[in-house]
């Protein structure tokens, strides 16, 4: 059985007062996220990817379509407590502290009585905030209030997660915690569907991902196969920041850093490059195929225009 | 009581307690006190009618106020601030959201109305020097104010399930004033005629009727309440105060939370 199967769902919603005009949020969706996966939904700002997070957590209501989690309908409290969610930069009450908040929604979820002080006091530790546990939210940095924000999504150990955007406002550092969280809670065979638009961390995490544009899906597939075209072209990499003239001309790009030059040359002039290397004595550290990256194919599925300002790689 | 709403509503009380909206007390006491030194001074035979009116006038209002403007941000601040989203996506009904922040405020107004009632008897205690038999018709009155908040409270939650705090503020203060001259209003649509008859009399049956809700003034005075009327104002603030409440799941059960 699918871990989420979504099937037709769409969303238009309707603005101004006086004269109603519509707004296609998310166009008819179908996919199907396996149980065991980390699932990217990819897409630049207003695509439409929370919305259909908040569809699937059943705070607003489909158009047309219907949603399954774990073969449940999303209404059903039975599946709610057997998911965790991460609002995009959540922001919790501030009067309660870490332990009290973990505690309130432990009993909102159904956590025993008897379980839940040291459920919450293993989470705490799992996210780093141990030591914060009887501090006001209200003193957290950002990076505290996500951890938090993790830890209430995980504290009545869910089969599926859904993040949105869970590296948002997090230092390098952070996100990296963040992914290795994610790596693990995988490896406890939990499922993961999260949305970004930072691809990097999708192309490390996501066994699939899906492109949204629009409202619309553009892609969806194994990170694998959507970079593994190859584009005709070969990168060549070698010691010293001395480049050949004749080799200049050959090359699409050429960049010298750190002590090593990157070149990139068709795939038929890539014999005659080696040749001008060897000649100059140039000692050659690497040669590949140029592979397609989830960025570029992320700008392809999407506008140029409009990719380029929502995309931060 | 569902464990859930029980959550919600303890939660509810908690913030109530530590935003220091308890400090309205402070308020009140001085208040209190300054009105007891002043009634001692300045009248002869009234002291006990003043303080009883004043006091009770001065619970009835702080209380109102309490419930309006937390009542109307009971919903909104959840939205907007988003944590709605971390509760509602747990097995948690939207129903039983709006039921649980009902009974958080409602414990919280208690709360405090325990606290005044006791700042009124205090007074009263310091200007008459003694209780009277007939003082015990004061804890109806104030029966009755909790009765008053429950109508109020679970009308800032109907208003606050579909409309903005500062809209909601208007409907559920302009609902307040006109309820407490409901007993004027079917004075009015007795002497009116045709359509003026009806219309008065349907907004008569339509808005709160705190004048019935309001012994304040009888019991300054001694008099006691017929067990009759406690028991039909209780009804009518449960049925009145239930009918608000499922006003606002009905309409909350369908929001879209954008």
């Amino acid at each position: 059985m699918a871990a989420i199967e979504i099937l037709g769902l769409s969303k238009t919603y309707h603005v101004g007062f006086w004269r109603k005009r519509q707004t296609c949020a998310l166009q008819p969706l179908n996919l199907t996220i396996e149980d065991g996966e980390i699932f990217g939904f990819l897409g630049p700002n207003g695509a439409g990817k929370t919305t259909t997070l908040k569809l699937l957590m059943g705070l607003v209501f489909p158009t047309a379509g219907s949603a399954r989690i774990l073969g449940m309908e999303v209404d059903d409290p039975r599946m709610k407590a057997r998911i965790g969610f991460l609002p995009e930069q959540p922001y919790f009450y501030d009067y309660l502290t870490a332990l009290e908040l973990l505690e309130y929604y432990a009993d909102l979820s159904g956590v025993d009585a008897r379980d839940r002080k040291r459920k919450v006091d293993e989470v705490l530790s799992k996210v780093g905030l141990a030591s914060a546990a009887s501090t006001q939210l209200r003193k957290f940095s950002k990076g505290m209030l996500q951890r938090v924000g993790i830890a209430q999504a995980i504290i009545h150990d869910p089969q599926i997660l859904f993040f949105d955007e869970p590296m948002s406002g997090l230092d390098p550092i952070g996100r990296r915690e963040v992914r290795d969280l994610m790596e693990e809670l995988k490896q406890q065979g939990k499922t993961i569907f999260f949305s970004t638009h930072i691809l990097s961390d999708a192309e490390s995490l996501c066994d699939r991902v899906a492109i949204i544009h629009r409202g619309e899906l553009r892609g969806v597939g194994a990170v694998a196969d959507l970079t593994s075209s190859v584009e005709g072209k070969t990168e060549v990499v070698w010691a010293g920041e001395s480049v050949p003239a004749s080799l200049k001309n050959l090359a699409s790009e050429c960049h010298s850093t750190g002590g090593t030059t990157r070149a990139i040359v068709p795939e038929g002039t890539l014999d005659t490059a080696i040749d001008i290397l060897r000649r100059e004595r140039l000692h050659i550290i690497s040669v590949a195929p140029v592979r397609t990256s989830l960025e570029e194919y992320f700008v392809r599925s999407t506008k140029p225009s409009e990719a380029a300002a929502g995309v931060r790689a | 009581m569902n464990s859930r709403i029980t959550s919600i509503a303890s939660n509810t009380f908690r913030e109530a307690i530590r935003d220091r909206v308890l400090y309205n007390l402070i308020a009140f006491a001085v208040l209190m006190c300054g009105s007891a030194i002043l009634v001692g001074q300045v009248s002869v035979g009234i002291e006990r009618l003043v303080v009883i009116n004043l006091g009770l006038t001065a619970v009835s209002l702080f209380g109102t106020v309490i419930a309006i403007f937390i009542g109307i941000g009971l919903v909104s601040k959840e939205i907007d601030k988003r944590t709605l989203y971390t509760v509602l996506s747990r097995p948690v009904q939207r129903w039983q959201f709006i039921v649980g922040k009902f009974f958080g405020l409602v414990g919280t107004l208690v709360v405090n109305t325990f606290f005044m009632a006791i700042g009124v008897f205090a007074a009263l205690l310091w200007v008459s020097k003694h209780f009277q038999a007939a003082d015990g018709w004061l804890f109806v009155a104030v029966y009755f104010i909790v009765l008053q908040f429950l109508i109020i409270t679970a009308l800032a939650l109907l208003f606050s399930s579909f409309s903005s705090p500062l809209l909601s503020a208007v409907f559920a203060f302009s609902l307040f004033i006109i309820g407490c001259f409901a007993d004027d209003l079917r004075g009015f649509a007795g002497g009116a005629q045709g359509i003026v008859h009806w219309l008065a009399t349907s907004v008569f049956y339509l808005v709160p009727n705190f004048s019935s809700l309001n012994v304040i003034s009888s019991v300054a005075h001694g008099q006691p309440v017929a067990s009759a009327i406690v028991l039909a104002n209780t009804m009518y603030a449960l049925v009145y105060s239930a009918m608000a409440l499922c006003g606002a799941v009905l309409i909350f059960e369908r929001r879209n939370l954008k």
